[in-house]
């Protein structure tokens, strides 16, 4: 199956292994990821200041995905993939909207939105197309029993309506589910769907960094091994700002992207999925003692 | 006991003639904000905010009763209206269906057509227009992204140049500045 694959700005340019073990985990299902140098900015960044740029900014990328002749475009940042499906709903379903943006993008670029296909971020598209069962088929490496916090992310679960409420945005579970086919053990903590603050970083680090240390500490509680998160942004603020000097805690907790583990599930190595070798040993390798927690933070190189 | 009061406590008395009843209307007509009336205040969406939770500067509540108020210039030029993270935990949350992360997207499109936008998201759009993305692209990426099996990114600015320079929101932007600049 074909589909136009959004990157968006922070996995192109800054999580490349999160792209790499997408693109791994596609071609073992036979999905195939169709790239577009079209394909810019999602248009987020425009949303506090002016509607119709953002709408314009969001449906540039909606247009060169439709012209692609895919039902599907997939995405695999949470804030990429809550803008292109705002965007694409609205447009879809408001004419004085899509009327309006046409019009802009036929006086810009000389095109128009005509509505033909879906977003999806890529863990729903292969929990929905794919299937729990055939991806359990597919595993040939069962993982050690892994203590995995997982962390949704605000975007992926909200607004529930714009991704026709396929998860429970109080008490999510589809990565959980994913996890559980592995091997490791998915962990409940409190306040999992805490947000990562990374949408005011640049307005009020200090908030933010505080939000992410209270989520860290959530997480250690519940004795986790690895945080796993499926968003940029949420990567980078609980991997690299747990380095941050406001964060005082004694503990570290390796962050990593849930296609990660199930690359390695899959039978792919760390290399191949952008992982810290010490990271992924800690999921194939024997373990000594149950303390033996691993002192990396960020998983990825 | 009028005369024993400070400078403070007199500056929050609100005038009648400072209020601009027509502000809940205004922001119910941008995109987003139509639901701001229905708001009957019973603060579920600050007690779930993780914002406020860390930031006591920001409450959501207080800000949409603020804008039902009329407290129009001391709204859109507060910093707390771009302290919303859009974690959604309000509209998920909120009895009255308000949609407050739309609300406040709402009220940041009119504050930023007043020229109040905060500057990280000015930044922004200036370097969407250089480059289409908001993270620069060099060399080193594209070597990383090779290592890992990852097909190149090109720089590809141009579409978002155009939509940009049709919607005309830099241009906005610069009279504004001029406008402050000059007042
Ligand atoms: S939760 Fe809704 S009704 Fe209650 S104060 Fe907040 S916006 Fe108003
Ligand atoms: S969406 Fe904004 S106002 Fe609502 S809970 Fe989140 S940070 Fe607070």
């Amino acid at each position: 199956m074909k589909v136009a694959y959004f990157l968006g700005c922070n996995v192109a340019l800054r999580t490349y292994e999160y792209d790499a073990a997408v693109r791994r985990i596609a071609e073992k299902f036979g999905i195939e990821l169709m790239d577009s140098k079209d394909f810019v900015c999602c248009g987020y960044p425009a949303a506090p200041q002016d509607h119709s740029t953002f709408l314009a900014l969001a449906a540039q990328n909606l247009v060169a995905a439709e012209e692609m002749g895919v039902d599907y475009i997939v995405s695999v940042c949470n804030s990429c993939t809550a803008t292109l499906s705002k965007v694409n709903k609205l447009l879809k379903e408001n004419e004085k909207e899509r009327e309006h943006i046409n019009k802009i993008l036929k006086n810009s670029i000389g095109k128009e939105f005509k509505g033909t296909l879906e977003v999806r971020h890529f863990l729903r598209f292969i929990y929905e197309e794919v299937g729990l069962d055939e991806i359990k088929k597919a595993i040939t490496n069962k993982l050690n029993p892994v203590r995995v916090a997982p962390h949704y992310g605000c975007h992926y679960l909200k607004p529930p309506e714009v991704f026709d409420f396929f998860e429970d945005p109080i008490v999510p579970h589809t990565a959980d589910d994913l996890m559980a086919l592995t091997g490791v053990v998915p962990v409940k903590y409190e306040n999992m769907k805490q947000c990562c603050g990374g949408a005011i970083l640049a307005v009020d680090e200090d908030t933010s960094i505080s939000m992410v240390r209270e989520k860290l500490i959530h997480v250690h509680e519940a004795q986790a091994d690895v945080l796993a998160v499926h968003c940029p942004f949420c990567n980078v603020m609980y991997g690299e700002y747990q380095k941050d000097p406001r964060i005082d805690i004694d503990f570290k907790v390796p962050v990593i992207f849930t296609p990660q583990i199930l690359g390695l599930a899959l039978g792919f190595d760390a290399k191949q999925l952008g992982m810290k070798k010490k990271v992924a040993k800690l999921f194939l390798e024997p373990q000594e003692a149950p303390e033996s927690k691993s002192e990396e933070v960020g998983a990825h190189g | 006991m009028e005369s024993s009061q400070t400078t403070d406590e007199k500056k929050a008395h609100i005038e009648a003639v400072e209020l601009d009843p027509n502000f809940k209307f205004e922001i119910s007509k941008e995109s987003g904000g139509e639901n701001i009336t229905s708001c009957f205040q019973c603060g579920t969406c600050v007690a779930v905010c993780p914002v406020a939770a860390k930031n006591p500067e920001y409450d959501p509540r207080k800000i949409i009763w603020m804008a039902l108020l009329g407290l129009r210039d001391e709204v859109l030029s507060s910093k707390a209206i771009w302290l919303c993270s859009t974690c959604y935990s309000c509209y998920v949350r909120c009895p009255q269906n308000v949609k407050i992360t739309s609300v406040m997207s709402a009220i940041q499109n009119i504050a930023s057509r007043e020229g109040h936008v905060h500057p990280s998201y000015e930044a922004g759009l200036e370097m969407l227009k250089k480059t289409g993305r908001t993270v620069e692209l060099s060399e080193f990426e594209n070597q990383k992204r090779e290592k890992l099996n990852c097909p190149p990114i090109e720089e590809n600015a141009l579409a978002t140049i155009k939509i940009l320079d049709e919607t005309g929101i830099l241009k906005k932007k610069e009279k504004n500045k001029k406008k402050g600049e000059e007042g």
